[in-house]
């Protein structure tokens, strides 16, 4: 006993030592202003994403959103402060690793980066925000979806897709707009995001007046859940709501068909893949589902004619974001005609911009407003874009790709 | 009346799965006093094994059904490879050890064939080929589909080819000889060894075509499924008694009836605002006119509640544990 006390003050004790090195903030009052190279100012912007491993291909369409973002700015000649501007672009790979992440976050502050595009994934994207926050670095994520994210306090935390809690009552006003049920029952997973999602589809649906079935539970690993689907066939709901990953929303759903279920089955961003069809069937057909943010295809013409010059290939994923994040960065240095933090953060905040993925502005707590979230359908195997819902109003796709062909 | 009717179709068909597995557990335990906890995961390699095979003919153009017959039969052959390797190399070298040995060994042998399937089919929930078309049935308002009546089928075959093999046939003699009395049963010309293997065989055999049928019935396989599905199945050996064959076919049927069953009312009956007496001080039952206290999420709990249940009350099973010629 007494030998594991003192494991675990030598522990804390070197957990203290490593929070000593970290929290020394770079106490020079320039930071993101470099010294001038020739007679103007350089100003550098740090990107970080995960540029190797599985999901590489992510992390290279975000530096890409962003990289394109600050080549514009350098052929604007842009002045900040009366001298021309010359934006600096420093990418890093995180890895999609939160201590990497970390240690990648330090390295850009060390940089004296004026501001920060990134990171890709929440969990990383939390723990690198601690860091940002401490040395005064604003940092805008173009994909990280937990609401914890911003839930800190932190001021220089932004981000400018939607939130995971924003989608629950996005496909939960789709279905009561659009498929109109009457009776609506709502399963989940028991997990964090799961039961969120859960709770906010059922406030959403309660609102509008639909009678919603007392909630069903299953677990992150059910693979039976006929026992539920059969009690709640015997209710004949109109729809189903699931909130959870795909690898257990597909039995359900087809074992839902199986039982002879005809309701719609709605899920969200976890199980809206296309991965659906290789494991419900041809059950998965008709299946709604959510995604934050918009499909790359609709982001403005401007921005995906600009990335298809600049890279050759076309955005995957959240490059437009990116893009937009980097942008809204260098258009509050010049409100603020400034790359000081200090005196670009307020104008940073109360900035309204037209990006590449419509109008950005920003709440209190560094959320985007009225951040739209897509509603997808599975159709012949390949999930579809349905409609897109902003601010609680749908919007049918093809009207929205029509209202961002006039865009920025 | 649909409601139930469905919940009990529901729970016969994993039922029977549970049953074919716990005929592994218990053929083994009856012969040489052995819980094989490796069986789970031959289940679960059989599913492997199949699921691979499956995908790689599935796009050859031979008829579905042919394509999932040859991946049964290729998941047999290595399971009971498998099987003959685990007894050989495992538990003969520990035949005279004290029983804790060869349990312990069970237990290092199920988490290496657990790593070893992580290793060739990674850590990702595969995706079960699903080439037969489901067709689904409705009898008096609950559904059945054909993979269903298939799977209640195949099992109910497989308990009456084994009950035939165990009673009628010479290899049968042999193994209810071994498990009365191993001294005896060599000393009147029987390979002792052979009789043991062969039991391994045919419970891994019998294990391998679970694992298919459970990947077809759900969609799914993956490299952990075997745990669980090897939990259960031990739990309904128990219950039948271990050791007695009819006993895990009874067993397996009446744990997944309990199961379906259980999960499908919990809800209903830990609705805590039906009970006048608690309903007015609970905030919940004004509100929302519900407050379930365990949902359908505790449908796993189910196995080992009987499994508990029946070893404080009835430790020898519901058929008892040393019938004369259990196998």
């Amino acid at each position: 006993m007494k030998f594991t006390t003192a494991g675990v003050t030598l522990v804390a004790a070197a957990f203290a030592l490593a929070g000593c090195g970290e929290q020394k903030p770079p106490a020079k009052a320039d930071a993101g202003q470099a010294a001038p190279a020739s007679g103007g100012v350089e100003v550098r912007i740090g990107h970080a994403g995960p540029t190797t491993g599985g999901i590489a291909h992510l992390g290279k369409d975000n530096e890409n959103g962003a990289k394109l973002a600050i080549d514009e700015a350098n052929q604007a000649g842009i002045k900040l402060g009366g001298q021309p501007a010359k934006f600096v672009f420093i990418g890093v790979d995180d890895q999609a690793d939160p201590k990497v992440g970390t240690t990648v976050a330090q390295k850009l502050v060390d940089d004296k980066v004026a501001g920060v595009v990134g990171h890709l994934n929440s969990g990383v994207s939390i723990p690198a925000s601690a860091i940002y926050n401490q040395a005064g670095v604003p940092m805008i994520s173009g994909s990280s979806t937990n609401p914890q994210m911003t839930e800190q306090g932190f001021k220089g935390v932004f981000r400018v897709v939607g939130r995971d809690d924003q989608q629950g009552p996005a496909v939960a006003s789709y279905l009561a707009s659009e498929r109109k049920p009457k009776l609506v029952a709502v399963i989940d997973d028991a997990t964090a995001y799961g039961e969120g999602i859960a709770n906010e589809v059922e406030k959403t649906l309660k609102a509008a007046n639909i009678t919603v079935l007392p909630r069903e539970k299953g677990t992150d690993k059910t693979t039976d859940w006929k026992a539920v689907l059969t009690k709640l066939r015997g209710r004949k709901p109109d729809a189903v709501f699931y909130g959870g990953m795909d690898a257990t929303g597909g039995p359900l759903l087809k074992q839902g068909r199986e039982l002879g279920i005809k309701a719609v089955f709605a899920f969200g961003d976890g199980a809206c893949t296309d991965k659906m069809k290789e494991l419900a069937g041809d059950a998965s057909e008709g299946l709604l589902c959510s995604q934050a943010g918009i499909p790359p295809q609709a982001a403005s013409k401007k921005f995906l004619e600009a990335y298809k010059k600049a890279f050759n290939t076309d955005p995957i994923l959240y490059a437009p974001f990116t893009y937009d994040a980097a942008n809204l960065l260098i258009e509050a240095m010049k409100k603020a005609d400034s790359a000081d933090p200090k005196k670009y953060l307020p104008e940073l905040q109360k900035i309204s911009f037209n990006g590449a993925t419509g109008p950005i502005s920003f709440d209190d707590k560094g959320d985007r407003k009225d951040a739209e979230i897509t509603i997808f359908t599975m159709k012949g195997g390949k999930i579809e874009p349905l409609a897109v819902v902003k601010g609680g109003k749908t919007l049918p796709y093809e009207e929205f790709l029509k209202s961002m062909g006039g865009g920025k | 009346m649909d409601t139930f009717l469905q919940q009990v179709i529901n729970g016969l068909t994993a039922g029977s799965v549970y049953a074919v597995i716990a005929l592994g557990y218990t053929m083994v335990y009856g012969i040489i006093q052995l819980i094989n906890f490796a069986h789970g995961e031959v289940v679960m390699i059989g599913a492997m094994v199949a699921f691979t095979v499956i995908n790689a003919l599935a796009p050859s153009g031979l008829p579905p059904l042919a394509v999932v017959l040859i991946g049964t039969g290729c998941a047999v052959a290595v399971c009971m490879l498998v099987g003959y390797s685990m007894e050989r190399l495992a538990y003969r070298p520990l035949r005279g050890a004290p029983r804790l040995a060869p349990l312990i060994t069970a237990i290092g042998v199920s988490i290496i064939l657990q790593h070893f399937a992580l290793m060739i089919w990674s850590r990702n929930i595969l995706a079960f080929p699903q080439i037969i078309e489901s067709r689904t049935y409705f009898i008096a308002g609950a559904a059945v589909t054909n993979v269903q009546l298939a799977i209640l089928a195949i099992c109910l075959a497989l308990m009456s080819a084994l009950a035939w093999l165990v009673y009628r046939t010479p290899l049968g003699t042999a193994m209810r000889a071994t498990a009365q009395n191993r001294q005896v049963a060599g000393l009147m010309g029987i390979d002792v060894n052979r009789v043991i293997a062969a039991t391994f065989v045919i419970g891994t055999g019998l294990g391998a075509v679970a694992g298919v049928l459970f990947g077809t019935y759900y969609g799914i396989a993956q490299y952990t499924m075997g745990s669980i599905l090897g939990l259960k199945a031990f739990s309904a050996a128990v219950l039948g008694g271990i050791g007695n064959i009819p006993g895990a076919m009874l067993g397996g049927v009446l744990l997944g009836l309990v199961e379906a069953l259980g999960a499908g009312y919990i809800g209903d009956f830990t609705d805590l605002c039906q009970y006048g007496w608690l309903a007015g001080s609970i905030e919940a039952c004004a509100r929302d006119g519900h407050f379930i206290l365990a949902g359908s999420n505790y449908q796993d709990v189910f196995a080992f509640l009987v499994l508990i249940l029946v070893l404080v009350l009835r430790p020898q099973g519901l058929l008892g544990e040393r019938v004369g010629d259990r196998a």
